[in-house]
């Protein structure tokens, strides 16, 4: 039972990832493929202020949610210029800049050997660290993302986002400020996904830069194609599928030394399959151009 | 009164004159075609004037005001809509939000109104549904309402992004090629959606590059040649003039 609860509150963690990424690539159309660093910026922030200041994981929570959507707004400005591969290869390289920053700067992030020991959250003295109330805390904030991101998307705001998506120049044609919105984007998709991040940190109380390989976040994106693009319920299904199919390897009495290198080529066949015959994701109703 | 006026425009690429020097006004509620063969710099004036290019030289005044160096989204919101010769449409979302793309929005596309969900954007998003459905009768596409832009055929294409042009309601249309490509029949629909603006008071600068077609549609014509203009007036001093003549035909009379 506290597996199946573990698998949850991941798969949680994943969907807020995903709709947050969904928003972007899905609705606005932004190839980026940097969304696990804002979770890194999120968890490490959180971590290192409980850690070493003492502030409680709230405060963490929020303050790494707002320097995630700091770092999302500088990534914003290049993707303000570069369209399509460009913007691509730039938010991967992104990636790759936090990832390196939290392995190389050991006297903050102690590198490699992570950082052990993270404090939970606690309401009024109670510490939230059994797994079942974990799971609800998780469940709340993937239902905060879900409520905040169907409204930005059900709006006239949002119709907007997949004009851009569409033809960006057609969209400066009707007057749309398309900077001012894909920058918006990339502040809310940033700001929860280092939400999910400080969650993954708190819930696990161990954090290491493995955990934010580029290899994350392109994970992130296979759930948000594979659910659909542009379809919120397509992220649950992307993320939950994706958490969940490489849990059943281990059913199949598979040792992990073989089930961890399957999962990666799993996803990646599921791409390819995806790619051929259903390049909309199983809900989604907007392919890639 | 003068609703465009372009100043000295000049635009080189790599050495290309592609705009040498153009200068012309179109006044208020008048149709004007701006007429030249392929790479006579028609499009590339439409693009200077809706802001997507800057030019090298050269001013433009939107009803008196200097719109130059203006951002494209900033020109369109005071009153320059464009559509464009390739047809630039919203292909996978639906023909409604096509011509709801083109509506302006007092509060409900901001990010807050949207966050909150207020009741004054979801009022404004019933009104503008009614408005844009307006529109789809207006140009006959009412029925596909739903589908998604990407379904229609060529002719249809161009009647959509008329509609959500008109949806931006500019002081001044830009049309590139609007019956370009066109059936007789669907040339016919759209020069008489053309003068029906005119008759509810718009102005109109449309690019054609067939002047015979322009003849009758067009109060005063534009000609240009290698980025030049060779001559400006009405339909009669054009068909008279011995430099367009020339250009056109390679002999002096028809």
């Amino acid at each position: 039972m506290e597996y199946l609860i573990h698998i949850l509150i991941i798969a949680g963690i994943y969907t807020i990832l995903s709709l947050s990424l969904n928003l972007i690539v899905g609705y606005t159309g932004l190839a980026a493929l940097g969304h696990i660093a804002f979770a890194c910026i999120g968890a490490y922030t959180s971590s290192l202020l409980a850690l070493n200041f003492g502030i409680s994981p709230w405060m963490g929570l929020i303050v790494g949610a707002i320097l995630a959507s700091i770092l999302g707004a500088i990534v914003a400005y290049p993707s303000l210029r570069l369209k399509g591969d460009y913007l691509a290869l730039a938010t991967f390289g992104l990636g790759v800049i936090v990832y390196s920053i939290a392995k190389n700067w050991v006297s903050l992030t102690r590198g490699p050997m992570g950082l052990p020991g993270i404090p939970s959250f606690s309401i009024f003295g109670y510490q939230i660290s059994n797994a079942w109330s974990y799971l609800i805390l998780v469940l709340l904030f993937v239902f905060l993302t879900y409520i905040v991101i169907k409204n930005i998307t059900n709006s006239p705001f949002g119709r907007i986002l997949k004009g851009i998506r569409e033809d960006e120049i057609a969209s400066l044609a009707m007057g749309k400020n398309v900077n001012k919105h894909k920058l918006i984007v990339f502040i809310v998709g940033a700001f929860f996904a280092g939400i999910a991040g400080s969650l993954y940190a708190h819930y696990i109380s161990f954090i290491d830069p493995s955990s934010f390989t580029v290899m994350e976040s392109i994970t992130v994106l296979l759930m948000v194609v594979f659910g659909g693009m542009a379809s919120l319920k397509g992220s649950f299904v992307g993320a939950f599928l994706l958490v969940i199919l490489p849990e059943l390897l281990r059913f199949l009495g598979m040792p992990s030394s073989v089930a961890a290198p399957l999962r990666q080529m799993i996803y990646g066949l599921l791409l390819v399959i995806l790619m051929i015959w259903r390049p909309q994701g199983l809900m989604g109703k907007y392919k890639f151009k | 009164m003068t609703m465009l006026q372009v100043q000295n425009l000049r635009k080189e690429f790599d050495g290309i004159k592609a705009v040498d020097d153009i200068s012309f006004t179109i006044d208020e509620n008048s149709i004007v075609a701006l007429v030249g063969s392929n790479g006579s710099g028609k499009t590339t004036a439409f693009n200077l004037i809706s802001g997507f290019m800057k030019p090298d030289e050269g001013k433009i005044f939107l009803a008196g005001k200097d719109i130059t160096f203006l951002n494209p989204f900033r020109i369109a919101r005071l009153g320059i809509g464009r559509t464009f010769q390739n047809i630039r449409l919203f292909p996978q979302i639906s023909i409604l939000d096509n011509v709801m793309l083109g509506l302006s929005y007092e509060t409900g596309e901001r990010f807050s109104a949207a966050l909150l969900q207020t009741k004054r954007m979801k009022r404004e998003e019933a009104d503008n549904v009614k408005k844009a459905e307006e529109l789809l009768d207006f140009v006959g596409l009412s029925e596909k309402r739903d589908s998604p832009a990407e379904n229609l055929s060529h002719g249809q294409r161009k009647l959509l992004e008329l509609a959500r042009i008109l949806a931006l309601e500019p002081k001044i249309f830009l049309l590139d090629e609007p019956i370009a490509g066109l059936f007789p029949e669907a040339k016919r629909t759209m020069l008489g959606l053309i003068q029906a603006l005119k008759k509810k008071g718009r102005t109109i600068l449309f690019i054609e590059h067939d002047l015979n077609s322009v003849m009758d549609a067009a109060e005063k014509i534009i000609v240009l040649n290698y980025g030049k203009k060779i001559a400006e007036g009405t339909p009669q001093e054009i068909g008279q003039n011995k430099e367009v003549l020339k250009v056109y035909l390679g002999k002096e009379s028809l």
